[in-house]
This record gives structure tokens, sequence and C-alpha cells, in this order.
């Protein structure tokens, strides 16, 4: 049987892609219609025997539960906030660019419904900045919504008001932690804060706040659409349902794949994606975004499955991205590229990420260039513990936010899987132009 | 985020040190002992919502932090004081983890010391290292933890980051960035406790650095804070950068008189020259801050202007002469005007910058000896001494715990800028309602719940709706029907901050305005005089109608008949009484104590007029002024941190300074000089040593009871008067307490003493034995109360046990309908304030300070300026009844329309020029040049 895409929240856009973010279209394919009736439910039915019920899991890279996740709202405070996380900014990554542009009602119509449910009368969408065209897009969905009832006072006469408004980003990466979000919404610079308090308890304006991913939002209509219970059939373990996949680097055909959870990446990268471009080997591939450990051919055929990648491959679905690399790649210089973004992209608010990733930058950048010392990847090892205790998946971390460890993931690969090749460029006929390393005084 | 309303009242019977023990932020606290914690296997007892990294503290358990400051909301970003909690998944940091009953802490374990070793060594990769020429080296909390705590080298081969070194963020401040570890006290300081935002960071990652804006210097009255609690270099300032060596200074606690707050800090010398002032954190004075004005006005000591040696005029010139010269030239002066004229043509200025001591001599020379009453430390620049002495009193804690806060009039940002810290505080964290009654917006205006205005003159009106506000009488309008609510519910004293807000207007509106509002009956008064030590001024006598220890003249009579020689026969004149008279030519002898009255006076002209005429001038002082420059004799005075003393603050709490160097040349303390005066007219002080005036004042003051030197040397955060009331306050320490001078952690008080010398110690981390092993420090506060069997606390029972006697001075408050004056409708009526930094003596010879003085501008609400018809920054000329000055004008609509603001005493033709001290408001004509 050949494997396919299982379409559910992409299935508007691939099957209209001329006019799929547009209000007639999406209300000519069934759009609203979940937010019609999810109005006449109580909200906590939507969140326990629906969105809890069918196992959602949040899309944005650290898979918590998204029922659990709206549950944590303390009982009695409010004003409370719904944020979306479109920051979509993890390297590789480029699911939530695509729903934005191409179906921005399905994430409203998301919105809407998750704010009903957790009795938040204000969301704000949280779009990176560069995506020019889909905040277009999504401005133009959230006006229309509001010229047709959808937002705004009495929503559809249920009596339950909704203000959305859509809020562009400065183009920090680490305003996609949830945090970050926060403060960047506030107006401050985009750093994360310490938790507790986590932000459903104080969040947004000290106010209780989900956080939620466009992808996960997006789902929500359709969780309605088929009932929960129905929903959760889908998947596999506790990673029900489907989740769109960015597959890129040298395969054959990269885009982005809405497959059910439970499918091997062997199905995905070779069978959706076409498989290595040229017929070359592969020779690694990161399963999760920039930040998640790399993974080997020999993995291919592990299921996608979050708890599986984590508890048994020791690195992480993360944001849904896979990146392939062939044969003729040298990880070296794959990882001093990662770290060059995530040194870039630190926001150097606490100590190990600022320095540590700048640290791994630098001897990156030597060993990449030839000019790397043998003691080199032991050093990194050892100075990342202290980002990352232990170096052991699931990553402890000393820092305040995710990203912190995720500065150590590709030296931890290399570590894993690219050891001898890296101590070897590390030791052959370099010696030369290891004297001329700068050396500072230390 | 959110602040804890709840204030609960110390219960009786516990001594400040216990309360509160630590500084709440946000968490919710419990009742202490609520919560038992293991802690490195120790059991220890907590409160509920006290932060891990503090109690271990208190427990004898340093964790090493940076970023943690206790003064400030804990923010995590260091990452250094990392530990082990059993069932916590990976490290806490324990600045930001709450204690919880049963809760495991390991701050000791391989997982918990890698992590600070790690943390260390990434602090370190792209720190300079430049310690042998920086500033910090010797006392700076970075090597002290690395020490203790840290990698014994650096594996770092790469190169540094780069940055231009040292680069001014203001004129005082310089940052070097190389150094800076990020840890962002200095900006959550200007952002949190000053108010003053004005640095931030900028960039991101490893090239992140504190910046500021490039219109907008860090020009905050509080930078120097920033400087001391900067735990590495890269914060110096001006005045100290490059000075000394922390290994070469040596400290002595005392209390800084630049204005009436007295904040506590340390005071550090090199060489007999002073170089540094550290805040010292004192919890009910000013928790550790200082002013900018304060922590560096000790310039001024060290100025090339001050007089050294005694002088007297011969042939119309000052000339040096020796002391007996100069006192017996002083006192055939004296001894003439009164055999002329009699007590009453002798009269004293000032006497608010000395000690109490100082006051009191002078009082007891001029009211005992000579036997005139005519003696006003305040210029007819305060609030009579009926008023400022007479009411019930507040103290600084008491607005933490306040119904509400009603600040009258004054601009406490630019007086009393610890004070505004204090006050922004209570309202910003604590949730006390601050209620603010002025002409114009001013410092407090922006965290002011509400914010009264009225035009000079119509104070009195505003106050009288306020308090049936805050009673629950009728409320005429919307802005006291908010106030009401501001109230309701909330129990304890609203305490009044009542200052002269104008200048320009006369003291009978501030009168007037303290008896409407002392009919509250809880209202408690802090009396926000500005003037160092203008509180001990008055305390002692330096006022007419008062003898030492805030008795009336016909109250205290009858003991100071049998302590002093003589007692003056009736009230004499005030300040304004007495330049009017002198004026006349009714004062023969005039003795100017450490005051310029040219300048001091809001009337300049009279100032002038009367001083012109008086015959006989003898200037107490360290600097050649407008006014003493008049001097027949002119007697060189020792200046704060050259005399031991004690001082009272606005609390009327009395606190020591202490004394650090000795002057050049051979200036004496005021109080000396007085007693040498004495002599020469034949009365014996009998007083050699201060701990002698201090024990007289305990003896004769009637507030001052019980208050001798033996106790003041040993209050740790001084006495508030009289003692019998304010027993509970008290914590007596030992009598010496070495201080540190780990000035990036909160300092803990001690006991100023002159012989607490102690070199300078490093910030406590490194233990003795120098192996690196993590430190214990001793807990701060508690090792100080006073053990149960002190026999000290005996004495202290007894005296607070009697009552005063003669019954202490009460203003009978009352409230009288004054005229309000009426207004021309094309005058604009003078509202005139002081700035921190102004044209004083203290600023003019402070070399870091004269640069900061802004230059005098009108200011008007916009449309007067428009009504004038010029444009910002235009010339105008402003006449009022007295006379006539050509200014600058600029709009500002935080200024009343009708009203015009210009401040007061800029060393410049101003204020002073149009001001007429017998008018109850000065009204102005401003008419454009072109």
């Amino acid at each position: 049987m050949a494997v396919t895409e299982t379409r559910i929240v992409t299935k508007r856009l691939r099957e209209h892609p001329e006019d799929s973010w547009t209000i007639d279209r999406y209300l000519a394919t069934g759009g609203y219609e979940q937010l019609r009736r999810a109005l006449t439910l109580p909200p906590a039915h939507i969140q326990d025997e629906q969105v809890k019920a069918s196992g959602l899991r949040g899309r944005g890279g650290a898979g918590f539960g998204t029922g659990q996740k709206w549950s944590f709202l303390p009982k009695g405070i409010y004003p409370r906030y719904l944020a979306v996380n479109g920051d979509e900014g993890e390297p590789s990554t480029f699911k939530d660019h695509m729903l934005i542009e191409r179906d921005p009602h399905q994430i409203v119509e998301g919105v809407v419904i998750s704010a009903f449910a957790i009795e938040a009368h204000h969301a704000f969408i949280y779009v990176r900045g560069e995506f020019a065209l889909g905040i277009e897009r999504l401005e133009q969905a959230v006006a229309d919504a509001y010229a047709k009832g959808f937002i705004g006072k009495n929503i559809l006469g249920s009596g339950f008001d909704l203000e959305v408004i859509v809020h562009r980003g400065a183009g920090a990466y680490i305003a996609g932690d949830e945090t970050g979000l926060l403060s960047s919404l506030e107006g401050e610079r985009a750093m994360p804060r310490i938790k507790p308090p986590f932000p459903a308890v104080q969040g947004l304006y000290a106010q209780p706040t989900v956080v939620n991913n466009v992808e996960t939002l997006s789902t929500v209509p359709h969780i309605l659409r088929m009932g929960g219970e129905e929903y959760a059939k889908l998947g596999v373990g506790r990673s029900t349902g489907t989740r769109i996949f960015s597959v890129s680097g040298h395969v054959e055909r990269p885009g982005n794949y809405e497959v059910e959870l439970g499918m091997t990446f062997r199905q995905l990268i070779d069978e959706l994606a076409g498989g290595v471009r040229g017929g070359k080997k592969m020779k690694f591939f990161i399963p999760g975004g920039a930040s998640a450990p790399w993974l080997m051919p020999e993995h291919l055929d592990a299921p996608l499955d979050m708890d599986y990648v984590g508890s048994e491959l020791k690195t992480m679905l993360g944001s849904g991205a896979i990146m392939v690399f062939d044969e003729d790649v040298n990880p070296a210089l794959v990882a001093w590229r990662l770290l060059k973004f995530f040194a870039h992209e630190s926001c150097g608010k606490c100590t190990p990420c600022r320095e540590g990733s700048m640290w791994l930058e630098r001897v990156l950048f030597r060993i990449a260039h030839g000019l790397g010392r043998p003691q080199d990847l032991d050093l990194m090892l050892s100075f990342g513990s202290t980002i990352v205790p232990g170096l052991n998946a699931p990553f402890a971390q000393t820092t305040i936010c995710a990203m912190g460890p995720s500065t150590m993931s590709a030296v931890v690969s290399l570590d894993r899987f690219f050891r001898e090749e890296i101590l070897e460029m590390c030791t052959a006929g370099a010696s030369e132009a290891r004297r001329s390393i700068p050396v500072a005084s230390a | 985020m959110t602040a804890t309303n709840e204030s609960t009242p110390r219960p009786p019977g516990v001594p400040m040190s216990q309360w509160p023990s630590t500084y709440e932020y946000v968490l919710p606290t419990g009742p202490p002992g609520a919560v038992t914690l293991t802690i490195d296997g120790r059991e220890v007892q907590a409160k509920t919502g006290d932060l891990l990294i503090k109690v271990a503290q208190d427990h004898g358990r340093y964790i090493p932090r940076f970023c943690y400051h206790e003064r400030m909301k804990p923010v995590g970003m260091c990452r250094m004081c990392l530990v082990e909690v059993e069932g916590m998944r990976g490290l806490q940091i324990s600045c930001a983890t709450v204690v919880a009953d049963g809760m495991v802490v390991h701050t000791q374990s391989d997982a918990a010391l890698q992590a600070q070793d790690g943390v260390l060594e990434l602090l370190l990769i792209n720190h300079p290292l430049d310690c042998p020429v920086c500033d910090r080296g010797g006392e700076c909390p970075l090597q002290d933890t690395t020490l203790a705590f840290g990698p014994g080298e650096s594996r770092f081969v790469e190169e540094k980051r780069h940055w231009e070194k040292p680069i001014p963020i203001s004129d005082l401040v310089l940052l070097d960035r190389e150094r800076c570890i990020q840890c962002g006290r200095c900006t959550r300081f200007a952002d949190e406790i000053a108010g003053d935002a004005l640095i931030s960071f900028g960039g991101r990652g490893y090239t992140t650095e504190v910046i500021t804006s490039p219109e907008d210097p860090f020009s905050s009255y509080f930078s120097g804070n920033t400087v001391q609690i900067c735990p590495v270099g890269a914060l110096t300032a001006t005045p100290y950068r490059f000075r000394a060596r922390p290994w070469d200074l040596s400290a002595v606690e005392t209390s800084c008189t630049t204005c009436a707050v007295h904040c506590r800090g340390a005071l550090e010398s090199s060489s007999n020259r002073l170089v540094r002032l550290l805040g010292v954190d004192s919890e009910p004075v000013n928790h550790g801050w200082l002013c900018d004005k304060g922590r560096f006005g000790y310039e001024v000591v060290h100025s090339g202007e001050r007089v050294r040696h005694p002088m007297v005029r011969r042939d119309g010139e000052l000339v040096e002469c020796s002391w007996p010269e100069a006192l017996d030239a002083a006192a055939a002066g004296l001894r003439d005007a009164i055999d002329a004229g009699g007590p009453e043509s002798v009269a004293l200025l000032g006497g608010a910058r000395g000690t109490n001591e100082d006051a009191y001599a002078w009082a007891r020379f001029v009211k005992g000896v000579l036997g005139s009453d005519n003696v006003d430390a305040q210029l007819g620049d305060g609030i009579p001494a009926e008023v400022a002495l007479g009411l019930a009193e507040a103290t600084i804690p008491d607005l933490d715990a306040a119904a509400a806060i009603v600040v009258v009039g004054i601009d406490l940002k630019e007086e009393l800028p610890v004070l505004f810290l204090r006050v922004k505080r209570a309202a910003e964290e604590l949730g006390v309602p601050l209620i603010e009654l002025a002409s114009r917006d001013h410092g407090l205006s922006r965290y002011a719940h509400s914010s009264i205005r009225a035009v000079p003159g119509e104070q009195a009106g505003a106050a009288r709706r306020l308090v049936a506000a805050l009673s629950g009488g009728t409320v005429e309008d919307a802005e006291m029907a908010h106030v009401a609510e501001l109230v309701e519910g909330r129990d304890g004293h609203v305490v009044v901050v009542l200052g002269r807000g104008d200048l320009a207007e006369s003291p009978a509106a501030t009168v007037q305005a303290a008896a409407e509002l002392a009919q509250l009956s809880r209202a408690r008064f802090l009396m926000a005089l500005r003037r160092g030590n203008v509180r001990g001024a008055l305390d002692l006598g330096l006022t007419p109608g008062f003898l030492p220890g805030r008795v009336s003249l016909e109250a205290g009579r009858a003991g100071f008949e049998q302590a002093w020689e003589t007692v003056p026969k009736a009230r004499g004149l005030d300040a304004i009484g007495i330049l009017d008279a002198a004026k006349r030519g009714q004062v023969r002898a005039l003795m100017l104590l450490g005051t310029d009255p040219c300048d001091d006076c809001p009337d300049h002209g009279l100032a002038r007029d009367a001083l012109g005429a008086v015959g006989f001038t003898i200037a107490i002082d360290a600097f050649i002024t407008d006014s003493t420059k008049r001097a027949d004799v002119f007697l060189p005075a020792a200046m704060w941190g050259e005399k031991l003393g004690s001082v009272s603050n606005v609390e009327g709490r009395v606190q020591r300074v202490g004394r650090k160097i000795s002057p050049d040349g051979t200036p004496m303390p005021d109080w000396r000089i007085a007693a040498e005066l004495a002599l020469r007219l034949g009365a014996d002080f009998d007083l050699e040593l201060i701990d002698e005036v201090q024990d007289e004042i305990a003896r004769v003051a009637p507030a001052f009871a019980g208050v001798d030197a033996a106790l003041l040397r040993r209050a740790r955060d001084g006495v508030v008067l009289p003692l019998a009331s304010h027993r509970d306050e008290l914590v007596l320490g030992p009598v010496r307490i070495p201080l540190t001078s780990a000035s990036w952690a909160p300092i803990q008080p001690g006991a100023a003493d002159e012989e607490t010398h102690a070199p300078a110690q490093a910030t406590g981390v490194v233990d003795s034995t120098g192996t690196g092993a993590a430190a214990v420090i001793e807990p701060g506060l508690s090792q100080t109360a006073l053990p149960p069997d002190d026999p000290e606390l005996e004495r202290v029972q007894e005296v607070a046990a009697s009552p005063v006697q003669p019954e202490l001075y009460r203003w009978a408050a009352k409230v009288t309908d004054a005229a309000v004056p009426g207004r021309d409708a094309y005058a604009l009526r003078l509202v005139t304030g002081r700035t921190l930094y102004d044209g004083g003596i203290a600023v003019a010879a402070s070399e870091s300070l004269a640069q900061l003085v802004p230059e005098p501008i009108l200011l008007v609400h916009p449309h007067d300026r428009d009504r004038i018809g010029v444009a910002d920054g235009e010339s105008v000329r402003v006449t009022s009844s007295r006379g006539s000055v050509t200014l600058a004008v600029r709009a500002d609509a935080a200024i009343m329309a009708g009203t015009a603001y210009l401040p007061f005493n800029l060393g410049h033709d101003g204020v002073g020029d149009l001001v007429d001290s017998a008018a109850a408001v000065t009204d102005l004509r401003v008419e454009s040049l072109s």
C-alpha cells in the first residue's frame, strides 16, 4: 500500500491552492461551522470531552497536552488571555508559515473556539515578522471574521465576546519561547522569564494565559468536527492525530507533509519526500528542528511517535522539521552553522546560553575549518555539561528556557555518531594551521 | 508584578531586628517558623514565602550569586545559585525558589558544585581579567566567588569579546562593558527602585550590553547605587575611579547629612582623604541606597576653597590669625553689643548643618550665656518650629504600613531623594495609597494614586477637603471621592509628609494646611525639612521660643535655669524677624553658624540689606560665601567626616556621625567653638569630649532623656525620640561591629563609632583558610540583637518607663480661615522649589556635582507661554513687586495654568530677587522681550 498523507489541517489548502485563504472558500468548505456549534456547548465540555479527550499535544515543539495546559488556568481569576504562537523561528520549520499564509481562517476559528473554551476575551496572535504575506492574509482574515461576526462582541448571538489582535514579531528567535513571547507582547525585550510562575498562572500582563501553537489551534476545529475520541483514534500511543512535518535538505521532494503519527521516518523521507537527492546515501538527519539531537540512517524505521523518539532515540520530534543530509556533508560544518544561529539568537539573559553558545560556536568554527585540537570535542562536552547537566536525554537544563539545551544538541550528536570523524579532523594535517589559531590570554 | 498589599503591623514587643527581618518582595509571607526544611543535612525553620537563598544564608550556608539582591525582585539571570532540591528535576536557582515544608536541599552536592563551577567558568570566558587595573580588584565579588567556588584556570583559548572601554553613561558613571557579566542589577535598580529606567540591555547573546539611549544619559539622582551593587568593576564612578585600592581603605559607619533623611553610610578614606561613601542597609532609614548628592558630596570636605584657619578683619580685610586672637575678637564684639543694646541686640542664624552637639552648645551659648532668644536655624525657608516640633510624629517605616500617605507641597525627589524612594516603594510595591497635594507635577506624581493641585495660597482649602474625604466626611468632587475610595477599609495612620512646596509663598500657608490636616485624628506627620541637621537644630533649641529637647521657653525655664547660667526672658525673633530687625539697625552682633542668608533666605534683598546693616558679624563656617565674606571674625569649622557627634533626621531619629579624617589646618567642631567663646564670656561649659556633650543633652533636654553617649554608641538604627514612646524600635548591638566593604551586598548596619576602623574586607565569601571551600557567612542582623542580660537594657527600660518631664511641646493646631490672596488675571503666581543640585556651596565646591547644576529656566503652562507670546527658550522679563530679572522660558504641562515655576537657589539671579518675605504669595508679570 502506498504511503499517503492524512490531510486534516492541510486539506483545504491542498485542495484549493488558488484561494484557500479567503473567507468565501473557508465558508464554502465548512468553515466556522464548528465555531457555531462550539458556542452552544459548555466551555468545560470543549476542554475536557473534546480537546483533552483527543489527546492533542502541542505542535510547537514541547508536545505538552493542550487540554492539560488549559486546565492549569487557576479558577476564578480573570481576565485570562490566549496567546497564539506563530513566531515560527526554528530553523528548517515551515509548517506554521504555510498555515498562516494559506489557511488563516482555520487559525481564527481555532482561536475563537479555544478562547471560548478557556473563557478568554482577548487573544493575541503573535506572528513572526518575516511572514509578510502571512500577516497580510491573517489580518485580512481577522478583519473578515470581525465583519461576519465571528469575532467581536456577542459572537453569533452567543453572548461571548472576543477581541483578536495580530501582533507582528520583530525578529527574535527567542520570542518563540512562550515566556519570551509574552515579554515581547508586553513590549519588552523578548527575554524568557523564570518559571514559576507559569504563564497559566501569571502570564501576559501577569494574568492567567494560555500560549498555544498555530498548528495546535488549527487542529481544534477538526477535533470538534470529528469528536475528541474519534480524533484520538488517529496516531499511535500518546501521540494522537496527525502532524505536519517539514522535510528539507537533500531530499527529492522537500515540503510539508501532514501524516498520521506512527508512520516511520523511512516512509516519510523515502516515500513521501522521495528519498535522498540524486541517489546518494543519507549520512544523518535531524528529526525535530535545529534544536533536536540528530539521528542516523539506522533509525529510519522508528515511528513518528513523540514518546518513542524521546525515550528510545534520545531526541525529539520537536517542531516537526526533518532535515536530511547526504553522504557528502561535513557534520562539523553543520554543527557550526547551527551554533552560529544559536549564538546569534541567544537572548543573552542567562549565563550558560549566552556564553556557552558563543564558546561552542568558536570551537566548532575551528574544527569545521581544520583548526580543531584533539581535545576540543571533549572540551565542548565538558563545559557544555554546565548547560545540560549530564548530557543525557531528556536534556536537563541550567538555563531559563529550553534554548540552552538546544545549543548542545549538535555537539552531543557529533559525539554520539561522528566522534572518530571529528577527532580525525582535529588531528590530521592541521598542525600548521593550528599554530595560527588566535589564542587570547585567558 | 503583583505587590503584596498585606502590611501587617509589628506586634508589640517585637523589636525591629526581628521585624521585618527580611525584605519581602512579591511573594506571600506567613508567620515565622511556618516551614521546616533541610539544607545540607541541617533542619532549619523559615517563613512561608521566603527565598531559599536567603534562608540558607541566614542559617550559615552562603550560596554564590550575582544577580540576586535582597532589595530587588529575583530575576534568575546569572544561574550562579543553582542547588539541588530533592524531588525537583534538574537544578534549581535558589534565588527564585520559595521554601516549602519538608524540602530537602543540597547546596554542596556534586551536581550543584559542578554547576557553580561551570557557570563561573562561563562568566569568566569573556571577562577581561584586568583585575590589577580594576577598581573592584580586591573587593570584587567575581574574584571572591571564583576563588571560593570556581575553576582554577580557564580553558577558553578563543578571542574574548571586545568593547571600547570605558564609556560614560552619565556625568558620574562610567561603563566598562568588557567587565560586565550581564547580571542586570544596575538595570533593575534603575527601573524598579529608582524609577529611572534610563539604562537597559541592548544587543543579544554574547554581545548583550548595558546601554543608554543616545539622547538620554543615565542622569538619575540615584546612579551611584548601581556602582555600589555592581558585582564586578563594570560600573565605576568618576569621583572614586583610580583614587584608592580597596585594601588601603578604612571605613567608619556614619550618617549622610546632605539632606535630612540621614541615610546610613560607610565612609571610607585613604591617607586622610575621604574617597568613598557606601550605603549601609538600614531597614528603617535607607535600605542601603544613597542619592548621588550624598554619595559624592564628600568632595566638598577637600575643596581648595575651604577656610582652614581663623581670620579677623583688619583694615577692611579678612586676615588669618590665631585661634585665641579670633576668639578674643569675637567675644569682645559680642560683649560690646550686649553692653550697648542688651541681649536682644545679638542674634544667631543657622546651625542646621552641624551636629546635635553643635546645636546644643550654640543654643546654650546664645540662650544660656548671652541670654538672647533671637536664634533661628531656618532661614524663612522651612516650617515654623511650633509646627515642626509640635505635631504627632511618624517614622519612615510607618510609611510602609500606612493607611495612606499624603505628601504636601514638597518634591521629595529633589529635596529628600531617598525618602522619595521609600514613598515610591510604599505606593508601588506595598500598595499604600499615595495622595499628593502640590502646585505642580513633580517626581512623585507618576506614582500617586491621587494628585490634588492647588495654586499657592489655596493649599489650606484643598487640605480641608482632603481631611473630609480621608475621615469619611462629605466629599465635594470626583477627585475627593476617589481619595475616599482609596482609603476605604484601610486601618492605620495616615502619614502626612509635610514640606514647604513653595518658597515664594509665606510659611503661613503651610501652617494652615498643617492645621487642617492635624484635624485628622489618625494623621501622623513627617516633617520634610531638607537642610542637613535642621531637625536636630530645632530639637536642640536653635529656634525662637524653644529650649533644647522640644520644650517651650516657658515649660523648660525651670529646668534650664538650674542647668544653665541664664534663660532668655521672652520669645525672640525668627530668621525673617532677625533680618528685618538687622535691616533697621537693631542687631548689633550677628552670628552666622554655617549659613548663607544671602543665598538660603528666599528674600535675598532682605538678607543683603540686613547683613549690610549689622555692626559685628561672626561667621562660623568652612567657606567664604556672599554672607560670610562680610564677617568681622571668621571661625573655621570642622565638617562632616571630620567630627564625631549625632544628628536627627526627618523623623527625629538620632544617629551618630563618624569621624574618618582629621581636617587640614585648624578647623574646630562648632560645639568646641561655642564652648571656647562661652569661656571668654565667663561661662565654663566644662565640656571636653563629645561624650560629655551627649551626656549633658541626655540629662537636660527632656526629649533626649536617656539618650546618652553610651546608648547612641550601641543603637544600631539610632534612637527615635522620645525613647519612652519608641522603645520597641531600639536595637542595641555590641559596641564595635567591624564594617566590611562588601559593598555589593547589602551592608548590615552597626553602630557608628570612631573606633570601628576596620580594613576593607572582601565580600566574605572566601573563608579565611583560603582553600576555596565554600565559606560560611554569619547571619547578619540576629547577632546584633541585645542579649537579655545586657545591663544597658535595664537602664533603657527604666528611662522608657518614666514619663518625659516637663511635657514636650504640642502644637494646638487651630484652623483659621485665612483670606486667599486674590489673583490678577494677567499675573502668574510664582512657585519655587529646590532642585537636588543647587547653587549652594556644598554642590559648588564638589568637583563632581558642580557640573550637574541645571540652568534656571522659567516653566509655565503651554497656554500661558502662548499668551505671553514667546517660543520655548526665548528670554522674558519677569517682574515682581520686589524686582525684575530676565530669564529663559519654557512651556511644561506639569505646571498649572496661572502659575510659573522657577527653581530656587541655582546660584544666579532669580527667585531670591523676586520674593518678598512679607507677602503671602509672589505674583509675577512676565513679558516678552521682543
